[in-house]
């Protein structure tokens, strides 16, 4: 059978791969060249070594950008799967209304980062109004705006998949701690929590990623203000690249960097959540 | 254990409502101001429209005319759509291509599939929109090969994950009777896979129907807007925001969603669930 659809080739994946080729594996492997490259096109390139690797280190913007998007990163991650935790937990007790509930945590999920971010910037500043500020009087006003804005839309989500992941832990198994004794504190740590680890995998690294690559509610919300105080990494590259004429070349040697930050906390977490995945 | 009852159920039922109504209250308080007299929307956005500050649908008039809303919608529709559609059909026939057929080229195309879902747009946001204008792709048909390209890694990843569950023996029984590889993708494949279809499907519309950044850098902006490129484009460059009109454009935007939302609740829900399993 295998020989029989392997002469299908230009049928089945032949589409697909070429639009892989153009849309996602030229431009990465373009990207890893321009990133040695100083260039305003792609056409103009000319080999330069590491220097626009140099040249970042010496970007203040950058590692307050950095910096900025970690501590985000850190306490995003935190409060959404708390919180989305501790309600799928309620929602799972057959509360009524639940159905009705659950419907109104996930809808922020389906609003796009930049209608998000202005929903957002008319409440926040309509608060700060009260006391004679503005959501761009500081940076840790957009800090904490913005985590606002993403516990706002990301808890549904996760309440969703961690909702799954109760349901799914067998009855028999909480009767059995119960009959032996277990406190509910105790039936929570040692019998739920571990029993949910796939979900909790999965939760921490959706948050993870999504905190870490945020843009579009940065740019609604914010747009970097007040002087790049507010201004997160993806944000960053993007006005290296096209607010800064020269800097090309830095704008992807960032966005490299950027890339093996991702890609090196998205495996450590995976690694990291598999293997008290495999413990219990 | 059967249905389980909750001991104080009322009592949570009621505190759940209020945080409910928190939780939606933001949308509630944009559709308010949208009534708004620009003016009035600044310096009182929580308070209700007075005789004074109510200018019915004013705003609408003015923002759909400024940043061409129907136009945008009609694109976001198009594009999203469309791109849904071909992404299924190509990315699911690639799926079972290369599952079925084992040897270096597939294996490859498999991790660099897994490989693409870990790298973030900035990483090729430069050199993608300067290929995409070379080859032309700056349109809204144009722009589908782009989805497709950029948005294969996760549903080939996801639809491979399903046709490995599918038993080998289904497909061998219609290849003996006489079916080409490709009438047995269509008759017995493709029905089988219509689950993961429905996951696939929600899970890239949301992603294509909200994005903001891709389109904004390959389409031709001028010609071409999405609605959250319109709305971006409401801001200008001058720092001064018509806030009238972004109140009504940002309620044109979320009403559709949430219609949509209400009538399909049950599908999007199990497919983030069947989608986040996989994923």
């Amino acid at each position: 059978m295998e020989k029989a659809i392997k002469r299908y080739f230009p049928v089945f994946a032949l589409p697909t791969l070429a639009a892989f080729t153009i849309g996602f594996i030229l431009p990465f492997l373009l990207g890893i060249y321009l990133s040695f490259c100083e260039f305003t096109t792609v056409t103009d390139a000319k080999f330069v070594g590491i220097r626009n690797y140099l040249k970042i280190w010496g970007d203040s913007t950058f590692i307050h950008a950095l910096w900025f998007t970690a501590l985000f990163t850190i306490i995003s991650v935190l409060v959404i799967n708390v919180l989305a935790f501790a309600i799928a937990m309620l929602l799972t007790k057959g509360i009524p209304g639940t159905n009705a509930f659950r419907t109104v945590f996930f809808m922020p999920n389906l609003i796009g980062g930049i209608v998000l971010g202005y929903i957002w910037q008319l409440i926040l500043n309509g608060i700060f109004a009260y006391f004679g500020r503005t959501l761009t009087y500081s940076g840790s006003y957009g800090f904490w705006g913005l985590i606002i804005l993403m516990c706002w839309q990301q808890i549904g989500y996760m309440m969703i998949i961690y909702i799954s992941g109760i349901q799914n832990v067998p009855g028999e198994l909480i009767e059995a701690a119960k009959i032996d004794g277990a406190t509910p504190s105790q039936i929570l740590t040692n019998v739920t929590i571990p029993m949910v680890m796939p979900s909790i995998t999965i939760c921490t690294f959706l948050t993870l990623t999504n905190s870490f690559k945020l843009f579009d509610q940065n740019l609604a919300l914010t747009a970097g203000e007040p002087s790049n105080k507010s201004e997160m990494l993806a944000l960053n590259i993007y006005n290296t690249f096209y607010g800064r004429t020269g800097w090309e070349g830095v704008g992807q040697a960032k966005a490299v960097i950027f890339f093996i930050l991702v890609a090196a906390i998205a495996l450590a977490q995976n690694w990291l959540t598999r293997q008290k995945e495999v413990q219990q | 254990m059967g249905v389980r009852k909750a001991k104080h159920g009322g009592f949570m039922a009621f505190i759940f409502t209020l945080i409910s109504i928190v939780y939606v209250s933001p949308v509630l308080i944009v559709i308010m101001n949208s009534f708004k007299k620009k003016g009035y929307i600044n310096k009182y956005p929580f308070s209700l429209p007075t005789e004074k500050a109510f200018v019915g649908l004013e705003n609408y008039v003015e923002g759909i005319k400024k940043i061409g809303f129907i136009e945008a919608f009609m694109n976001s529709l198009f594009i999203t759509v469309l791109s849904v559609l071909v992404i299924i059909l190509c990315t699911s026939m690639c799926a079972w291509y290369i599952t079925r057929v084992r040897n270096k080229l597939t294996e490859t195309i498999y991790y660099l599939c897994l490989f693409s879902m870990i790298v973030p747009f900035q990483m090729v946001m430069f050199t993608l929109s300067k290929i995409a204008d070379m080859l032309h792709l700056g349109n809204p048909v144009g722009i589908i090969l782009v989805y497709l390209g950029f948005g294969a890694g996760l549903a080939v990843f996801m639809f491979c994950g399903f046709v490995k569950s599918i038993p080998l023996e289904i497909e061998e029984a219609a290849m003996i009777d006489g079916c080409t590889p490709i009438q047995t993708y269509f008759q017995i494949v493709f029905p089988i896979l219509k689950p993961t279809c429905i996951t696939v499907a929600i899970l890239q519309a949301m992603w294509i129907w909200n994005d903001y950044l891709l389109p904004y850098l390959v389409l031709d902006i001028k010609k071409y807007k999405t609605i959250p490129i319109a709305i971006q484009y409401l801001k200008g460059g001058y720092g001064s925001v018509d806030m009238g009109a972004m109140m009504a454009m940002l309620v044109l935007a979320i009403v559709p969603i949430i219609i949509f939302y209400i009538a399909c609740q049950k599908y999007i829900i199990e497919g983030v669930v069947a989608g986040a399993v996989k994923g």
